[in-house]
């Protein structure tokens, strides 16, 4: 068995700023052996240990989807010594990468049901992930309708603006784009909080799971929403942040009740949430 | 099989020919305390010791161990790429860990080897030491190895137990590593008379006898979860805790570690460390949010984990072996066999 602990070396390809505050970076990640790319085989939902040698490793969601070959896509917001340093390198550099790691969505599940997916925030990459997987024309026509709710604080602090309204364009995803507040004249979406707009939108919950990703405060308010328009806990699906080090389950951290965060998660469904202990 | 009877040189001139193909560890007194080390000869082993300060995980999970080395040169092609830092595999012979420790080593390994991934260096460790355990003849007041699951003379751990008997020792061999070790047989053994065996379950008797059973797992391991959790206890056995840690690093099932890289010029390596789960820092997320940012959901986490979250998850017994290190050096007198008190007696009232 390889030695879980050893990244795969990787280039950076390519970073795009994606926010106007400039502190969310995108970073196409490209291995430098293919065989190392065979091996990294991922559903959307699932996160990567990025290791910067020298600075450390950061657990990540993985934002591109496994329908998209050749790279790998993180989305990265600068908040401490790793995250810093990862945002000032430069194009052609070597990092690693360490995965694929954790579960992920229930894919068995969300075939044949639609999907509603909500986002707040920078917490919408395994979501991309899962939109760009779902939209994929070989995947399709297993999901039922897919709706997508995704508000951040004002136009700039959207993330994949590009796709997301090109997804506004196409007739086989309903997306609901908002802001917390803007004065651009040009903005022709919704402004309001997410749960709001998810009061307003009133995804139909038949036959239908939730996957909610976002800030604490969101998830707070959205779940009670979601309950009155008849979601059950076991459909209704988050990823949870813990601190992490080996990702593999092994080092202790981000041990929750019975549950490693990294090994057993980062997936679950409020049905789950609901027998452990409230340390996330 | 049989014990063997051995004299302390007939046991330390086996040792020392099987010191021919195995590194030999066992317990010497350095200073005021025993500490396993690195033994030139099998005559240093302090046969009267009672157990070590430190447990002997560190024998298989250093407490700081290079992971990866790297090289950060501008001209080097391999930049950045990190390789395993070379280690020391050899097969080693491990003398004198009581059963409790060696015991705790095979709960560890639930963490450390699973059906997914696989630690490489706790798992090769582990596949090349042989273990020489020791029997307990008087356990210490802290002992309580009965009740959680091992025992003085537990053998679940060990390849060769030795017992301390008049005028020598008897060894068994419990294991097919263990039997092994006797290709190079030990001279001048003899099998133990039947007077000797009978004296030597009477010491086993005595030891038992004189350990407290206080522990109902199966009431605790039918209680769910959050309601031992949210239990009012745990206010009261934090009151005195000062998160120094000292419980987690005397621990012999306390695994947690850290990672962190460490750069000197253009040469870096990846580190393990241990780490504590009593510790703020722990669970700190870089945002700034600290999920057990209060010292009561620290210590809380700590007991829960080895009685219940462990317990639940693995199905079989707690992580703890009764060692009763943490309860001699806690600072502030918090002692665990209280706590399993607490837990039991919350248990016992109806819900």
């Amino acid at each position: 068995m390889n030695n879980p602990y050893k990244p795969y070396p990787v280039k950076i390809d390519e970073i795009i700023v994606e926010t106007d505050d400039r502190n969310l970076r995108t970073f196409h990640l490209k291995f430098l052996n293919s065989e190392d790319e065979a091996a990294f085989q991922y559903y959307p939902g699932q996160f990567a240990e990025i290791s910067v040698p020298g600075q450390g490793e950061i657990p990540i969601g993985i934002a591109s989807s496994p329908t998209e070959k050749g790279y790998l896509k993180f989305t990265v917001n600068k908040v401490g010594k790793v995250t810093t340093y990862l945002h000032n390198m430069k194009p052609g550099e070597i990092i690693g990468v360490r995965g694929p790691l954790g579960n992920w969505y229930p894919w068995d599940k969300l075939e044949g049901s639609n999907v509603v997916i909500i986002g707040g925030g920078f917490a919408f990459t395994t979501l991309r992930s899962s939109i760009v997987y779902m939209l994929d024309p070989e995947n399709r026509p297993k999901f039922g309708n897919i709706t997508v709710i995704y508000g951040a604080r004002n136009p700039g602090m959207l993330l994949y603006k590009e796709e997301l309204f090109a997804w506004e364009q196409r007739d086989d995803i309903v997306m609901h784009l908002t802001v917390d507040a803007t004065n651009d004249p040009n903005w022709r979406y919704n402004i309001g909080f997410v749960p709001a707009v998810t009061k307003e939108k009133a995804p139909s919950s038949e036959n239908a799971y939730a996957i909610v990703c976002g800030p604490p405060i969101m998830i707070k308010f959205t779940l009670p929403v979601l309950r009155e328009l008849g979601f059950a806990p076991d459909r209704i699906i988050t990823s949870l942040e813990m601190r992490m080090k080996c990702g593999i389950g092994m080092c202790g951290r981000c041990n929750i009740g019975t549950e490693y965060v990294c090994k057993d998660g980062p997936v679950f469904t409020f049905e789950q949430l609901s027998q452990l202990p409230n340390e996330y | 099989m049989s014990r063997l009877r051995l004299t302390q040189e007939g046991l330390t001139e086996w040792l020392r020919r099987l010191g021919n193909i195995y590194t030999l560890y066992g317990p010497v007194l350095t200073g005021s305390y025993h500490e396993f080390k690195r033994l030139q000869d099998p005559g240093e082993i302090d046969w009267d010791y009672s157990n070590t300060r430190l447990s002997p995980k560190a024998l298989f999970l250093p407490p700081a161990e290079k992971m990866f080395v790297f090289s950060m040169d501008p001209d080097d092609p391999e930049r950045a790429i990190l390789k395993e830092a070379p280690k020391d595999f050899g097969p080693r012979l491990v003398v004198g860990i009581r059963p409790c420790d060696a015991y705790a080593m095979k709960l560890v390994d639930r963490n450390f080897i699973t059906p997914q991934y696989r630690d490489p260096w706790w798992e090769k460790r582990r596949q090349e030491t042989v273990i020489i355990g020791y029997g307990c003849n008087d356990p210490c007041s802290t002992c309580f190895c009965l009740s959680v699951g091992s025992g003085p003379f537990d053998t679940k751990g060990l390849d060769v137990l030795v017992i301390k008997v008049d005028g020598g020792f008897s060894l068994s061999f419990c294991s097919e590593r263990g039997k092994k070790l006797l290709r190079r047989e030990p001279l001048g053994a003899r099998a133990l008379s039947e007077s000797e065996e009978r004296s030597l379950q009477d010491r086993r008797a005595h030891a038992e006898a004189s350990m407290p059973k206080f522990w109902d797992e199966k009431l605790v391991a039918t209680r769910p979860l959050l309601d031992i959790f949210n239990a009012p206890f745990w206010e009261d056995i934090q009151f005195s805790c000062i998160n120094c840690g000292t419980c987690t690093f005397l621990c012999p099932t306390c695994w947690c570690f850290d990672i962190q890289d460490e750069l000197w010029q253009n040469k870096g390596c990846r580190v393990r460390l241990w780490d504590s789960c009593m510790f703020p820092l722990f669970t700190l997320h870089g945002s700034g949010h600290n999920p057990r940012s209060q010292k009561l959901q620290r210590v809380r986490q700590r007991f829960m984990h080895k009685l219940k979250y462990y317990v639940d998850k693995y199905r079989n017994g707690v992580a703890c072996v009764g060692c009763g290190r943490c309860v001699q050096f806690c600072p502030v007198n918090i002692d665990i066999r209280e706590v399993m008190r607490l837990m039991v007696s919350h248990c016992q009232c109806s819900l």
